[in-house]
């Protein structure tokens, strides 16, 4: 029947992953915390996919976002603040068989970790990085972050922060041997499922910003961005990100745009960080950029037997 | 002619005599890349093959390019030749080839000669154009005299003139054959080793080289009359000669790492130039990160994912990751740590030897932060103490540091060659299901150690952290999980104490004075104490591998002696310095931990001139101690 071959078997996969194969503890941000919809767009996107949760990594440095491996039900490294890059980029380094995502916020990855942002960058090994910006530092308690908006009123600038936000896009764009970056808000659960389902399929490092908004201490901050989204630049294109028509309709200024052109994505950051058109989407993609652990797996899985004769052509060079 | 340490010196001798040494210490300096120490390390490279035992310490000025004929520009080397092992650089020499008197002078500074030293001295300065220079060599060359040591003035670069176009860069192969010649090396040994060296550069090169060194050796034939030889003593077992820091490296290979982690810092960096161009044949890879602190960060991150890692630093870079190295104690990450010690504090004196890394690696972070601390003190341990490092970091599930420093890192000797066999490796990465009901921390409760969760292992996930947490790995703020945790840490050093060995004592297990050191003082501080003993001086020593846990039975064995002493290279008050009292004297750091450990009045001796201990010093210590003793 059906031409079916006489060794037939069935195969059906072995383990099937619900949404809360991917759970983990009940998530202790505060009510209306953007995160949280952040967290939801990443179980989804695992499960879609249907990636085994032990294959998978999140790393995250210190802050409220930094958090978000707790909250998964996957293999976590909830580390120092600042180096939830390097430690991202080790994981990876020997293991190119795991799945690495990266939390950081915006005091973690452009303030104390800047360094390790850049060099980060450079290596672009395979992983998706989530900015966090809720631009404050949310778990110390309100002080200003390097994305603060100028003259946000913080415990560190009672009278207002003195300089203009630092803008993680530009920066990234400079950036030697950047190969993805991308833009959303937590506040459109479609487009910023999409987004980060398209940073995950990306190889490189997928640097993905999410405009988060912070209930507690930046509510106003993007407030405005929310309520009229004729502030914000919907990306679109073969190449961008695809969502449903009846969510493209919230986005007054859509504009075409192709993320290959890294002219084209500086120019829209550079007007983004003004505050007017910010853009959401796909900025730029390069999947041809090279990636570091292509030269750190060197040597994977080389026999005892081969290591014991290189070990030993090594040491005959030392012979007396 | 007998020096104080009992090595002959040299003096004025008929051509054609040759005198029989024990040990001949030669030095070759000069300005900064003048080639001083490849021809030292071929001349230690020839007499290692020769059956000799070596000892080759490099002289480097602080500066890649420091002024020409400047006392503090003294580059070169130190090569200590012996019958017997070699163990440390060792006192005065009794031979050495200066290129230019200034930086015979840098060396005199350094109290490296003694009367009776041979100097062949390049004599092309006293017919140089400027009159200051002329007046400069003329006057050292009497000064020279006046302080007993033997010169010969020869005209070196006139004399490779005949060989080669730029005596610049041929000098040194000249020197090495009159050398060779002087030293009682054989010719064809130097060109084997010559042939060796500039293998990769072609046969022009090695030949040009060969020219050279026949030239230098016909040269001393001729125009020194000084003669030694240092017959070497049979030897049973394979060698191997290296660096510290090669050694190291071999080492890192020999434990099976798949990874290094590093960012460039003297003097530890050349452990990692030559784990770039070697690993790669045991299948691993060196990461040169962005910094210190993200080089220990991709480290942790490769070893938490199951794969053997280490990092490579000194001790400015050992500062900037106490924070990643708190979180492998907190979370239990395994990572060794060699830390290759240079003179501090801050930036220091980064090309000269210190031990001032001791207390920084127990105790340098914030909290309660036990792990692993071994220290090597021979050329060998720096190639064993990587692989016990690597194995007891990933049974203790912890960091260990393992201390080195520059005397070993830039000391060259012969050692025995390890038989390495496949255990010595790490084991592939474990991905087979894990129980879920065992934890992430299921602490022993008698050794504090819990299995390791890899990811990929299904059933284990957990989140590692550096908060507080209980043995699930959840994060905990109550009283009771932070103090678990911190026991569950601690036990283990505990655990590991039980399965050390009490140390050897070396000498008499009782008497009137015991030495304690740990590092690399331990070839000149058991040469002391030969020389000592020799004399009916009734003096032991002993020396620490383990620092922490600290090695057992150290009360007893303390006890058996009058008197108990450290000698280290890092700082302590003197004890009769103004203003210095019992209580407020602050004392070398072995010292420090030992007196607080075993509660015995531990006394110490140390100095931070950024030299190397020699054993003259120490044997001149040991005698103040026994005569101090007796009042």
């Amino acid at each position: 029947m059906f031409g079916l071959k006489s060794d037939w078997s069935l195969e059906l996969p072995e383990r099937y992953f619900t949404l809360e194969d991917y759970e983990g503890g009940v998530a202790r941000w505060c009510p209306g915390c953007g995160d949280l919809a952040v967290l939801t767009a990443v179980q989804k996107i695992l499960r879609d996919e249907q990636q085994p949760p032990e294959k998978t990594v999140c790393v995250s440095g210190i802050g409220c976002s930094s958090r978000f491996p707790h909250y998964m039900h996957t293999y976590g490294f909830h580390g120092l603040h600042g180096r939830a890059l390097p430690v991202a980029c080790g994981v990876k380094s020997r293991r190119p068989d795991l799945d690495v995502w990266v939390a950081t916020g915006d005091g973690d990855c452009c303030s104390i970790g800047a360094g390790h942002w850049i060099h980060a960058t450079r290596y672009n090994m395979d992983m998706v990085v989530m900015l966090f910006d809720n631009a404050v530092y949310g778990l110390t308690k309100k002080q200003t972050s390097p994305t603060s908006p100028r003259g946000l009123k913080t415990n560190t600038h009672p009278m207002g922060s003195w300089l203009p936000p630092l803008d993680p896009l530009c920066a990234m764009l400079g950036f030697t041997n950047v190969s993805f970056v991308a833009q959303t808000v937590d506040w459109n659960p479609v487009h910023l499922h999409a987004t980060l389902r398209e940073a995950h399929k990306h190889r490189g490092m997928s640097f993905v910003r999410i405009l988060q908004r912070c209930p507690t201490y930046t509510a106003a901050v993007f407030e405005e961005l929310q309520r009229d989204p004729s502030r914000l630049l919907l990306l679109k294109g073969d190449d961008n990100v695809a969502v449903d028509p009846a969510v493209m309709k919230i986005f007054p200024n859509q504009a075409e745009h192709d993320p290959s052109d890294i002219g084209a994505a500086r120019a829209l950051a550079e007007t983004g960080s003004q505050g007017e058109k910010v853009p959401v989407g796909i900025l730029f993609r390069d999947a041809s950029r090279p990636c570091y652990e292509d030269f750190t797996m060197q040597g994977l899985g080389i026999s005892a037997e081969d290591k014991l004769a290189g070990l030993k052509r090594e040491l005959d060079k030392f012979a007396v | 002619m007998t020096g104080d340490t009992g090595t002959p010196v040299a003096a004025p001798l008929e051509a054609g005599t040759a005198v029989r040494l024990g040990e001949l210490i030669v030095e070759i300096v000069s300005d900064s890349g003048e080639g001083a120490q490849k021809a030292g390390q071929a001349l230690g490279a020839i007499s290692a093959k020769m059956g000799n035992g070596v000892w080759t310490v490099e002289i480097i000025p602080a500066e890649i390019k420091p002024p020409a004929r400047s006392r503090a520009g003294a580059s070169g080397i130190r090569v200590r030749i012996g019958s017997g092992p070699m163990t440390n650089m060792g006192d005065e020499a009794g031979l050495v080839v200066a290129l230019n008197e200034q930086v015979l002078y840098g060396r005199i500074e350094q109290r490296a000669y003694r009367p009776g030293t041979v100097v062949l001295l390049e004599s092309k300065w006293k017919d140089d154009q400027q009159e200051l220079i002329r007046r400069q060599y003329t006057e050292a060359v009497a000064d020279f005299r006046a302080r007993g040591l033997v010169v010969r003035e020869l005209p070196l670069e006139e004399a490779c003139l005949g060989v080669t176009s730029d005596p610049r860069v041929g000098k040194n192969m000249f020197v090495l054959g009159m050398l060779c010649r002087v030293c009682g090396r054989a010719l064809e040994k130097a060109k084997e080793e010559v042939a060796f060296v500039f293998g990769r550069k072609g046969q022009d090169v090695i030949e040009r080289n060969h020219r050279l060194l026949e030239a230098g050796f016909h040269f001393a034939e001729e125009n020194v009359p000084e003669r030694f030889e240092v017959p070497p003593a049979p030897r049973t077992t394979d060698l191997i000669v290296t660096n510290g820091n090669q050694a190291v490296g071999l080492g890192v290979m020999a434990a099976g790492m798949e990874l290094v982690a590093m960012y460039p810092i003297t003097p530890a960096t050349s452990a990692s130039h030559y784990l770039s161009g070697a690993i790669q044949k045991v299948g691993g890879v060196v990461h040169q990160a962005e910094d210190e602190i993200a080089a220990i960060g991709f480290a942790i991150g490769a070893s938490y994912a199951g794969k053997t890692a280490c990092t490579i630093t000194s001790g400015p870079g050992l500062a900037l990751k106490t924070e990643f190295v708190g979180l492998a104690v907190m979370a239990e990450v395994p990572l060794v740590i060699v830390v290759v010690q240079r003179g501090g504090p801050s930036t220091g004196l980064p090309t000269k030897v210190e031990q001032g890394d001791l207390l920084a690696s127990l105790f340098g972070e914030p909290g309660d932060t036990p792990k692993i601390v071994m220290a090597a003190s021979t050329l060998e341990e720096c190639l064993l103490f990587p692989v016990t490092a690597r194995r007891l970091a990933e049974a203790f599930r912890t960091p260990v540091i393992v201390l080195t420093d520059a005397n070993l890192a830039t000391g060259v000797a012969p050692f025995p060659r390890p038989q390495v066999t496949p255990d010595w490796f790490a084991p592939p990465v474990d991905q087979s299901a894990w129980d879920p009901a065992v934890e992430p921390f299921a602490w022993d409760p008698t050794t504090g150690i819990s299995p390791r969760p890899i990811p990929g292992q299904r059933g284990g996930e957990y989140v590692l952290t550096g908060l507080a947490h209980t043995r699930r790995s959840k994060v905990a703020y109550d009283p009771d999980s932070n103090q678990r945790g911190c026991e569950a840490r601690s036990a283990k050093l505990r655990a590991l104490q039980s399965t050390l060995r009490p140390p050897e004592v070396y000498g008499d297990a009782s008497g009137e004075l015991l030495i304690v050191g740990w590092g690399s003082t331990r070839g000149a501080i058991e040469e002391a104490v030969d020389r000592a003993r020799a004399e009916g001086l009734s003096v032991s020593s002993l020396h620490l591998r383990f620092l922490s846990p600290l090695e057992p039975g150290l009360g007893e064995i303390f006890a058996r002696f009058a008197k108990v002493m450290t000698i280290e290279i890092n700082y302590s008050d003197e004890p009769d310095a103004p203003a210095v009292t019992d209580e407020n004297r602050r004392r070398a750091q072995l010292a420090t931990l030992l007196r607080a450990t075993t509660l015995v009045d531990i006394d110490c001796w140390s100095n931070v001139y950024g030299q190397p201990l020699q054993p003259r010093q120490i044997y001149a210590e040991i005698g103040r101690r026994l005569e101090r003793g007796g009042n």
